[in-house]
């Protein structure tokens, strides 16, 4: 199954079209030390304004704290520096609630639901005053959700978990989606469910995704980040750098080819 | 040179600039400060205001005997809270179990002293050694609560007095007529004083050659981050336990020279808020410093000693109700002291004197000393 | 029969205690992460602000509806106190986990030394309705009123808090907070309102405990709270920290326990038994009864 077999409508666009728009996330000189070590040094990039950018490398090259940090949620221990902007705004020293707030959607690796809290209750925790959270476009995306809104979060399945933090980002109207693994651990049936979910997301807001399963990344990125030991190795169309298999192996790792 | 003009020895090396002669004399400060402390006795100097009497009275000698005592016993705390990461809220009972311990066998056994002190710090080492391999089963504030909650069996214990041993919230004075002279009688304060300034160089050396060794670099490895050394294939609780008995060890050490300094066992050394004094001491002098602790805790005790006298000064009474009944309280005082430093200079009192270092040198244009 | 009755009525009373003071402890570790040992101060703030008033503001008193007047001044002065800690000292120092403890450490040094400072070191008697100091005769037991005025309060919180986080956004935000803080923040919610709110609520359960503690012992003293304050640790742990009807599980073991204990067999053994038990729940289930898991 490749994303070259099936074209269409979510064909990906080629990168200097996309570049031709100003970008909604730039990340520059990012480094990042959390107890003395250099998890990010100096990683620099774009986010474009449409589409899945993705965020790629093996495992421990410090994906996640970069999705960290744009968000705020780097360890008290950590030290942040560099530039993060989002449109024309500076992202770094602001707290992370006022960040969502304004608009950056963060759905966190392992899901984090509230296991004790109802599905329903998880989704109100999203809910913010002076706005109307958008459930009808939740409970279109997700019909389970609405079914199950009196069970407890945590007795819900991996899948329904993951679908479950994807819709409580979506009750409100985001920027941009940081999306960080949200196929891990799932059976394969899974895994295509969440990636036509994300796809539809992506029509309407940009996803800057974290992601190891390479079909899932065929299927929808446009743009590539590959970090390697905390530095930017690559960037570039998504679809370009699959179809090199040497240099997919070499920044990616040959697990990840097996995957794909 | 009091203890209190001791400071500029206790700069840890690191954190010196080095500079010429002062630097060739410095790792001799502290012999010099032991031996001016050694021979502090035969000095007949009054330093009014500082102390009562003259510096060889035996009411001075005593003040700081018992300083000292707290210095090593924060230094030995300091094992464990400083170095390792630790955060025991049940030092006090090791502590007590020396006082308690050497008091209950001279006392009501009538055992002669060494063999006393002997059995003492055995078995408060042991009871160290089975607690904490109990408690080191938690890590973090539950490790807190346990220890915490273990040192109150202990006050509890002493409390209620169970067989009649203890004397309950009498206390027990110690019974003095088979101890041996030179430890007895208002004229021989100057022997205990010398006493406690062996102990407190005795934990001096052992926490400085622990923390030296191999062992040490593991215990503050556990301290930054204790998964690593996970990693690495050690096993923390075996290293922690090994601290926190040989903490303990220390603190029961301290209590047997205590009690021969005060005379008997009162049930307020159990109490938690002795464990907590210790944190205060540690952390107002520099957790995980040479001297920090040690200094912390003389100035702590000899604080909580003289503010007393300083609450009921005319000074202090002049002052307005709403002022001067706080300031009576030394609690009250060194307390906020503690919290202001927490806030303003976390590494306590051996932070500040690099920073004053370096202050002094940015106002004077010259180099030189 | 009457003695078992009167044991368990009477250990019940002092779960009461344990559990008032305990449930903000809980909420407050299980949200914050901060081991507050300044809260043996909220609860000398509330007794001592009840005996104040109850001598001193006008309306208030010792009887009727001016002792009423009076409790909800000292439960008034203890939450104060309590915000206040959070917001000045406290909330500066988020994340810093060990600072928080040592502040709190210092802070009920100073504090008791305070009330000390204003009020002396002895216990002086604590003015209270002259009901609470007769006993009602059931099945046959003569328990003190002042008990189960304490149980009654307690019930009646224990309604309250879980009322409160069952129904409310905030208690929402709180529940939430306790399973997963960092997640709370990242669906844009600002947590430390939730903290300032946590503080006001244990403040003011701990105060009420203070007061009405006052008035079971009939006395009131500065090392109070400190005393209670370690069974109190004790009743968070057993119960699982951030679990309130956990807290209350525990607080009636550990009161019965206490109780039954002290009583056939010798006095103090009780609490003894309570650390006991207290070892055996962290060794076999370090979360405790219920709740997250009670490590760092």
């Amino acid at each position: 199954m490749s994303a070259r077999s099936e074209p269409g409508l979510r064909a990906p666009q080629s990168r200097t079209e996309a570049a031709q728009l100003e970008p909604i996330l730039t990340v520059e000189d990012l480094s990042v030390r959390i107890s003395g070590l250099h998890i990010l040094q100096g990683v620099s990039f774009t986010v474009a304004p449409t589409g899945v950018t993705v965020l790629l490398g093996r495992n421990g090259v410090g994906k996640t704290t970069t999705l960290r940090a744009i968000v705020g949620l780097t360890p008290p221990a950590g030290e942040v520096r560099g530039t993060i902007r989002m449109g024309a705004q500076s992202l770094l020293a602001r707290p992370t609630h006022r960040l969502v707030r304004g608009g950056l959607g963060y759905v966190p690796e392992d899901r984090c639901v509230f296991a004790g809290l109802t599905v329903a209750e998880n989704l109100r925790l999203a809910e913010r005053r002076g706005t109307t959270p958008a459930y009808d476009k939740v409970f279109a995306l997700f019909p389970e959700l609405d079914r199950r809104g009196r069970q407890r979060a945590g007795s819900l399945s991996g899948g329904q978990q993951q679908m479950l933090a994807i819709g409580r980002v979506l009750l409100n109207d985001n920027r941009l989606l940081l999306v960080d693994e949200p196929t891990k651990g799932l059976a394969p049936k899974v895994v295509t469910e969440v990636a036509e979910v994300l796809e539809r997301v992506a029509e309407s807001v940009p996803v800057l995704l974290v992601e190891q399963n390479l079909a899932v990344v065929r299927r929808l990125a446009r743009d590539a980040v590959v970090l390697s030991a905390g530095r930017v190795a690559w960037t570039g169309n998504a679809q370009d750098l699959l179809l090199e298999t040497a240099l997919t192996k070499s920044l990616l790792g040959v697990g990840a080819e097996v995957r794909a | 040179m009091t203890v209190i003009d001791a400071p500029p020895a206790q700069v840890p090396d690191e954190l010196t600039p080095q500079r010429g002669r002062w630097h060739r004399v410095r790792p001799f400060l502290p012999l010099v400060a032991l031996v001016v402390m050694a021979i502090l006795p035969y000095s007949t100097i009054s330093l009014p205001g500082i102390f009562e009497g003259p510096v060889n009275s035996p009411g001075t000698l005593q003040l700081l005997a018992i300083c000292l005592i707290f210095g090593g016993l924060a230094a030995g705390y300091d094992l464990l809270f400083g170095r390792t990461g630790m955060l025991s809220f049940g030092h006090a009972l090791y502590f007590a179990a020396g006082v308690y311990g050497t008091d209950i066998l001279v006392t009501r056994a009538g055992l002669p002293l060494w063999q006393a002190a002997l059995l003492t710090i055995t078995g408060g080492t042991i009871l160290a050694a089975l607690l904490g391999a109990v408690a080191l089963r938690t890590v973090g504030i539950a490790f807190a609560m346990v220890t915490l909650a273990f040192a109150q069996v202990g006050a509890i214990l002493v409390a209620r007095d169970f067989g009649g041993l203890t004397g309950g919230e009498e206390g027990l004075p110690l019974d003095v007529s088979g101890l041996p002279a030179g430890l007895v009688g208002v004229t021989n304060t100057v022997n205990l004083y010398w006493l406690a300034l062996a102990y407190l160089t005795l934990v001096v050396f052992v926490v400085h050659r622990v923390s030296g060794s191999p062992t040490g670099r593991v215990l503050a490895g556990l301290r930054d981050d204790e998964r690593r050394i996970g990693v690495l294939g050690l096993d923390p609780y075996r290293y922690k336990l090994v601290a926190f008995t040989l903490a303990g060890g220390l603190a029961s050490a301290g209590g047997v020279v205590y009690v021969l300094i005060v005379g008997g066992a009162s049930p307020h050394i159990t109490s938690s808020e002795l464990t907590l004094s210790l944190l205060v001491m540690v952390v107002l002098g520099g957790p995980g410093t040479r001297w920090g602790p040690v200094l912390g805790g003389v100035l702590y005790m000899y604080l909580d000693h003289r503010l007393t006298a300083f609450g009921t000064s005319d000074a202090v009474d002049n002052l307005p109700a709403v002022l001067s009944h706080p300031l009576s309280q030394p609690l009250f005082v060194l307390g906020t002291v503690f919290i202001l430093a927490v806030y303003f200079f976390p590494g306590g009192m051996t932070s500040l004197a690099p920073r004053l270092t370096a202050l002094t040198r940015s106002l004077r244009p010259s180099p030189r000393r | 029969m009457s003695t078992v009755i009167l044991l368990t009525l009477t250990g019940l009373g002092l779960a009461a205690l344990y559990f008032l003071v305990a449930s903000g402890l809980s909420l407050v570790f299980g949200l914050a992460d901060v081991l507050n040992f300044a809260h043996g101060l909220f609860l000398g703030v509330g007794a001592y602000g009840t005996w104040w008033a109850a001598g001193n503001l006008p309306g208030a008193g010792p009887d009727g509806f001016g002792f009423v007047f009076a409790v909800a001044f000292g439960v008034a002065a203890g939450t104060l106190v309590a915000i206040l800690v959070e917001l000045v000292l406290i909330r500066p120092l988020y994340s810093r986990t060990i600072e928080q403890v040592l502040v709190t450490v210092g802070l009920s040094l100073a504090g008791v030394a305070l009330l000390q400072a204003t009020w002396g070191a002895d216990a002086r008697p604590f003015p209270r309705p002259d009901w609470t100091r007769q006993v009602t005769g059931i099945l046959g037991a003569q328990v003190p009123n002042g008990g189960l005025l304490l149980i009654v309060a307690a019930v009646l919180v224990l309604g309250a808090i879980l009322a409160f986080l069952r129904w409310t956004r905030y208690g929402l935000v709180i529940r939430a907070g306790v399973e997963n803080r960092e997640m709370v923040t990242a669906l844009g919610i600002d947590v430390r309102k939730a903290f300032t709110l946590v503080f006001a609520i244990g403040g003011a359960a701990a105060a009420l405990a203070g007061a009405l503690g006052g008035v079971y012992f009939g006395t009131v003293s500065p090392g109070q709270g400190g005393s209670l304050l370690i069974f109190a640790f004790i009743v968070v742990v057993i119960g699982g920290m951030g679990s309130v009807v956990g807290s209350a599980y525990a607080a009636v073991v550990v009161g019965l326990v206490q109780q039954f204990v002290n009583y056939y067999g010798t006095s103090g053994l009780g609490d003894i038994c309570v650390v006991g038990l207290l070892a055996v729940v962290l060794l076999l289930r370090p979360q405790g009864i219920a709740g997250k898991v009670a490590t760092a």
